[in-house]
């Protein structure tokens, strides 16, 4: 029973991670039918960029943690100017490859910077663990599941109760008819990849201690967030959410009560598993199927 | 009457096909104007044309400011709300989501009540989907919400789309409530010429592309010949 607790609490904690990563993808998919492949890499680059405020410009975590998110969300804005705005008429395609160029770049660009090498990242909650009643649970399992969720739970706040966040919303849904209401669809656009981007900092700032810092730490992330929004429908941010929490307990008790699953085969199994899902359930769990008459 | 909004010499294409060639008409202040004539004749068109959601040449003017380069967002902000074919409603948001959005440009708190002294039902449904609505219901969705945007000049594209008879008769009750109690100047496209010309003041006939006929409603409804040639009934 300890056991199971402990591997409970560990794999919300993980699959916090995959959530939020998979929010990330969810919002920008939801405005603009776009899976941004690059989301996992530009995680991984301000997480590189806290590291940096960190440990040589000697800030403090607690600050650095914010200042990340702020820089995260005006590289998300920049990026849907400059790159994305710029193909607004080309074919989905199109933008999905140009964001296949940014991960490649974001990569190379890091390597280059701050050396491909392992670099120790320091954790924002201490090494500790908190026993009740015999059961171990870690800090940074608990700090890790606190901060992601509440990051997804003030994102969701803002998309129900505020103006701006109910216009982006709308602007998802029907672009032509929110721009006759006055609304600056693209303007909000911007602000979509401006959150997705901070989101996505979260967990690569929440995934960077257990799994070190390197150019190439996001990329099996990447593919569990894909895997968890795919669970969840795609379309539903909530469903991303727990897709990403389903999968993160799913693994760890795969590998902590079924002997084979090492580590190794984790990223197999969590994909098999999506594949079931999608065979059963083609529209995700959360997902809706769409019934057009032609 | 002062112009509200004018069209002059107002051309629209899309892409290589021509739908307006030059037209002009003018819609007073607190007046109801109504543009008729057949599928394809260019009356969505030319609501179009003032929103901003086509490319269009010539002189778009409401309240003295030109609009002809201006993107539907900066049209929907100096004062036209358009409500368009198929009514844009957003079918996954409330009832109230939809409302809030109605009032999105407006600054302050917004004036709910006013809207629920026209539209009482809406209050006891503000929490249903908008898509779980009935057609007539998505129609008053529309018509409410446009009205929050508080705008100069309300445009409504085919409001009897779809809608049973009786269902239309209160849609159109509800606009010539709007007109005469909040002044309101209205622009309606109509398929159905007889209960358009019923609420509207004057009308604009519209065949291919330009304005075949104009007058008062009145004019337009005595005289047989343009009855029967336009507006068939």
């Amino acid at each position: 029973m300890q056991q199971f607790f402990q591997t409970l609490v560990a794999g919300l904690a993980q699959g916090s991670i995959y959530g939020s990563l998979a929010l990330a993808l969810v919002l920008i998919y939801k405005a603009t039918e776009v899976i941004n492949f690059a989301q996992g890499e530009m995680a991984m680059f301000t997480t590189y960029i806290s590291w940096a405020l960190i440990t040589h410009h000697g800030m403090s975590k607690w600050l650095a943690f914010p200042i990340t998110l702020a820089i995260a969300f005006a590289f998300g804005v920049a990026l849907q100017v400059v790159v994305v705005r710029p193909l607004a008429r080309a074919s989905v395609l199109t933008v999905v490859m140009a964001t296949i160029a940014l991960l490649v770049i974001l990569n190379g660009l890091a390597s280059w910077i701050w050396s491909p090498q392992l670099q120790f990242y320091p954790s924002l909650f201490p090494t500790s663990s908190w026993a009740i009643g015999g059961v171990h649970i870690s800090w940074q399992d608990v700090g890790t599941l606190g901060v992601s969720i509440g990051c997804v739970a003030i994102l969701g706040a803002f998309f129900r109760f505020t103006k701006i966040g109910l216009a982006m919303r709308a602007g998802a849904l029907n672009p032509a008819a929110a721009r006759l209401l006055g609304v600056r669809t693209s303007l909000l656009l911007a602000l979509g990849w401006g959150f997705a981007a901070a989101l996505g900092a979260v967990s690569g700032m929440m995934v960077a201690p257990t799994v070190f810092l390197t150019p190439n730490m996001m990329q099996a992330i990447l593919i569990y967030a894909f895997a968890a929004a795919v669970l969840g429908g795609l379309e539903s941010p909530v469903g991303a959410v727990i897709g990403g929490l389903a999968l993160g307990v799913m693994l760890s008790m795969l590998t902590a009560y079924v002997g084979f699953v090492t580590s190794e085969l984790q990223l197999p199994v969590a994909l098999g598993v999506l594949l079931v899902v999608l065979l059963i359930r083609p529209a995700g769990i959360f997902g809706r199927v769409v019934v057009r008459r032609v | 009457m002062a112009a509200l909004l004018e069209l002059n010499d107002v051309s629209a294409r899309y892409g290589q096909v021509a739908a307006l060639h030059g037209i002009s008409l003018t819609v007073g202040e607190g007046e109801v104007v109504a543009l008729l004539g057949a599928n394809g004749a260019g009356k969505t068109t030319t609501l179009r044309a003032v929103s901003g959601t086509v490319r269009r040449s010539g002189d778009v003017i409401l309240g003295g400011k030109r609009l002809t380069r201006s993107g539907p967002e900066s049209v929907a902000r100096t004062g036209v709300a358009h409500v368009p074919e198929g009514r844009g409603i957003f079918t996954q948001l409330t009832v109230w989501e939809n409302l809030r959005m109605g009032a999105y440009i407006r600054r302050g708190r917004t004036d709910f009540k006013t809207v629920l002294d026209y539209f009482p039902w809406l209050d006891t449904r503000r929490n249903q989907q908008a898509g779980t609505l009935s057609g007539g219901e998505q129609q008053m969705l529309a018509l409410a919400r446009a009205f929050l945007q508080r705008p100069k000049l309300l445009m409504l594209d085919e409001p009897s789309l779809g809608l049973a008879p009786l269902v239309t008769r209160e849609v159109f009750r509800v606009v010539t409530d709007l007109n005469q109690k909040e002044g309101l100047a209205v622009l309606v496209v109509e398929q159905n010429a007889s209960i358009a010309l019923g609420a509207a003041s004057r009308a604009y006939v519209l065949e291919t592309g330009s304005i075949a006929v104009s007058g008062t409603a009145e004019e337009l409804r005595s005289n047989d010949a343009i009855r029967t040639a336009y507006l068939g009934y």
